[in-house]
């Protein structure tokens, strides 16, 4: 293979990027709503709140680590801020900031415990994921005696949180909500994060080989507590966007979520063994996602085909992951 | 001491100055089992120590005293004449012993540059634009593999593409970059075939030529003596001499390593009957 192919080749969100552009050109020609400003509107909006989770997701891929309570933490930032907010009466900016510490701290524990006790974080998370969607459920009919929390447009604060967390911005004459903008942000943040600073080396390193990294003097156990804390950070920003867009919050919100991360990771280049990935290949596999899910009905098809597509769509991308790392990994003799 | 006053005269430096890193009378059990027993050797700056010995004759052990993994039990390790016991590979590091173990610490999906400076990443700008000088990296990386004579097309590609030897020059290129003065480098030819070995047998002598002491772990006495200046033969832990290279040839070092008579007995054994 010439060596500009190779290269290109080697770039974690190729596959994605080529996907998108072939998932786009199949409904755009046949949907006439699908290419219109307000439709591409219309599927950026899913395509953001999981696009955020995802580049999160595949930064923690990237070190090497799963995170399956990434879904769950997203209903429960939500409720917590909703009944912070109208049981406990507090600020709504009050009601996020504790949401906020309360998902640091959950992150915080899932790395410390993966890193301490060297236990794979696949069942580490899957243990908190179940813990956390029983504190779910129970705190909330605790505290409301149903299983929603809602009111959360009458709490003091709402205005502001609004036009953070749920506005919407015209462009090119079509309502876009502001987490798509928020969405994009985060993507180049974590893209300059990963390629153009120390920490991002060392999450390749991390996930790539931690002993070999640990012993050059990168801090791994540091690196990985910090990757599960973005995560949740993450998790957190949507889990507010959610409360404050939809103004109350079921208690089953975000179970099942994880895996689509996971997904939207994976079609963007990241592999499941870690050490390689992109935030933008993330990206663009959440906007697959998102495409596809409001495409198909665009096109009176029956939804049920959506799955089926998502998941030929991941057989196709972990096939491709696998010959870019054999790539990778055999040595020239 | 129980070896030969090692009387090599220095190629860089007056016989006299104290040799960069010594060994005297060094020992290390692990529980009840002797490890290493009064192991004497020298380190000069400029040349190469060659440690060889059979499987299980100490040289990991005598490794992980040199690097800071282990501390010695007894004897002394000095270092500019000063005796040192370093606590982690770490403070051997700072003292500028790096060691190049098997496994090389990089990581086969990363692009050379990055392996390169992984854990001592070049920054520039300041606060929250603190970022990863990767202009700088690619460039000194491409500079010290040029140094060492080592020609690779593209700082970007991943570790994984890279042969073995090459592997194995790219680690030794960033020890000396970070300073090494005292280079330990553990079996580096030994998963090579013969012309790879060589390679890599050019760059030990490459970082010998810039001043660094080596130390040349290996089983192999045909790849130690070319490049070696002085030699220790290590058996069952204990030190069979050091020796000078005016002192030995090379089938003696060989007939010494294999156990001499042990060899010479099995090569009768193996014999053809005479026709």
């Amino acid at each position: 293979m010439p060596g500009p192919l190779r290269r290109l080749l080697v770039k974690p969100e190729l596959g994605a990027l080529v996907g998108a552009v072939v998932v786009f050109a199949f409904f755009a020609v046949q949907s006439e709503t699908f290419r219109s400003p307000r439709g591409i509107a219309n599927w950026l909006d899913p395509a953001s709140t999981l696009g955020i989770m995802a580049v999160a997701v595949a930064l923690l891929m990237i070190g090497g680590h799963f995170d399956l309570s990434a879904g769950v933490m997203v209903g429960t930032t939500a409720l917590t801020v909703g009944i912070v907010a109208t049981e406990l009466r507090q600020n709504l900016w009050v009601a996020i900031g504790v949401a906020l510490l309360l998902a640091l701290a959950i992150g915080f524990l899932n790395g410390w415990l993966v890193t301490r006790t060297g236990l794979p974080s696949f069942i580490i998370t899957l243990a908190t994921f179940l813990m956390l969607q029983g504190l779910n459920l129970g705190l909330t009919k605790l505290f409301t005696g149903t299983v929603t929390v809602g009111g959360i447009d009458d709490v003091p604060g709402y205005g502001a949180a609004e036009w953070v967390f749920a506005s919407r911005v015209s462009v090119f004459g079509a309502e876009v909500r502001v987490a798509v903008l928020w969405w994009l942000l985060f993507t180049a943040l974590a893209t300059w994060v990963l390629l153009r600073t120390r920490f991002g080396n060392w999450v390749f390193a991390t996930g790539g080989d931690d002993v070999a990294a640990r012993n050059v003097g990168v801090p791994a156990r540091r690196t990985t507590i910090a990757l599960f804390m973005t995560t949740a950070a993450a998790a957190w920003f949507v889990g507010t966007t959610l409360a404050v867009r939809l103004t109350s919050v079921q208690a089953n919100t975000g179970i099942g979520q994880e895996l689509i991360y996971i997904v939207a990771a994976v079609i963007g280049g990241c592999l499941l063994t870690g050490g390689f990935g992109s935030a933008i290949g993330a990206s663009l596999g959440a906007l697959i996602f998102g495409m596809t899910q409001l495409g198909i009905p665009y096109l009176r098809w029956d939804a049920d085909w959506f799955y089926f597509f998502l998941g030929a769509m991941l057989l196709l991308a972990v096939l491709a992951n696998r010959l870019v790392r054999r790539y990778a990994e055999a040595a020239r003799r | 001491m129980t070896t030969r006053p090692a009387a090599v005269p220095s190629r860089n430096e007056p016989g006299n100055a104290a040799p960069l890193l010594e060994l005297r009378d060094v020992g290390k059990d692990y529980g009840t089992v002797i490890a290493l027993d009064g192991i004497s050797a020298t380190v000069r700056a400029g040349e190469v120590t060659c440690v060889l010995g059979d499987n299980g004759a100490g040289k990991s052990t005598l490794i992980k005293v040199l690097s800071g993994v282990h501390r010695a039990d007894r004897g002394q390790v000095l270092l500019d004449g000063r005796p040192v016991a370093f606590g982690s590979p770490r403070e051997a590091l700072d003292a500028g012993i790096a060691t190049v173990f098997q496994d090389l610490a990089m990581i086969p999906l990363m692009a050379i540059w990055r392996n390169f400076f992984l854990g001592a990443e070049p920054t520039k700008g300041r606060g929250p634009f603190r970022r990863f000088d990767s202009a700088r990296a690619k460039d000194v990386t491409r500079r010290e593999l040029a140094a060492m004579g080592i020609d690779i097309r593209d700082p970007d590609q991943p570790v994984g593409t890279l042969s073995g030897g090459e592997r194995q020059s790219v680690a030794i290129a960033r020890a000396v970059h970070f300073g090494a003065r005292v280079l330990i480098l553990d079996e580096p030819t030994s998963a090579l075939g013969v012309k790879q070995a060589g390679v890599v047998l050019r760059y030990v002598a490459q970082a010998r030529d810039r001043g660094v002491g080596v130390v040349l772990i290996t089983h192999n006495p045909h790849h130690a003596y070319p490049v070696g200046d002085r030699f220790l033969v290590l058996n069952r832990g204990r030190s069979l001499g050091e020796f000078g290279k005016s002192d030995i040839d090379r089938d003696e070092l060989t007939r010494l390593m294999a156990g001499g008579a042990e060899l010479e007995a099995l090569a009768h054994e193996l014999e053809r009957p005479a026709d």
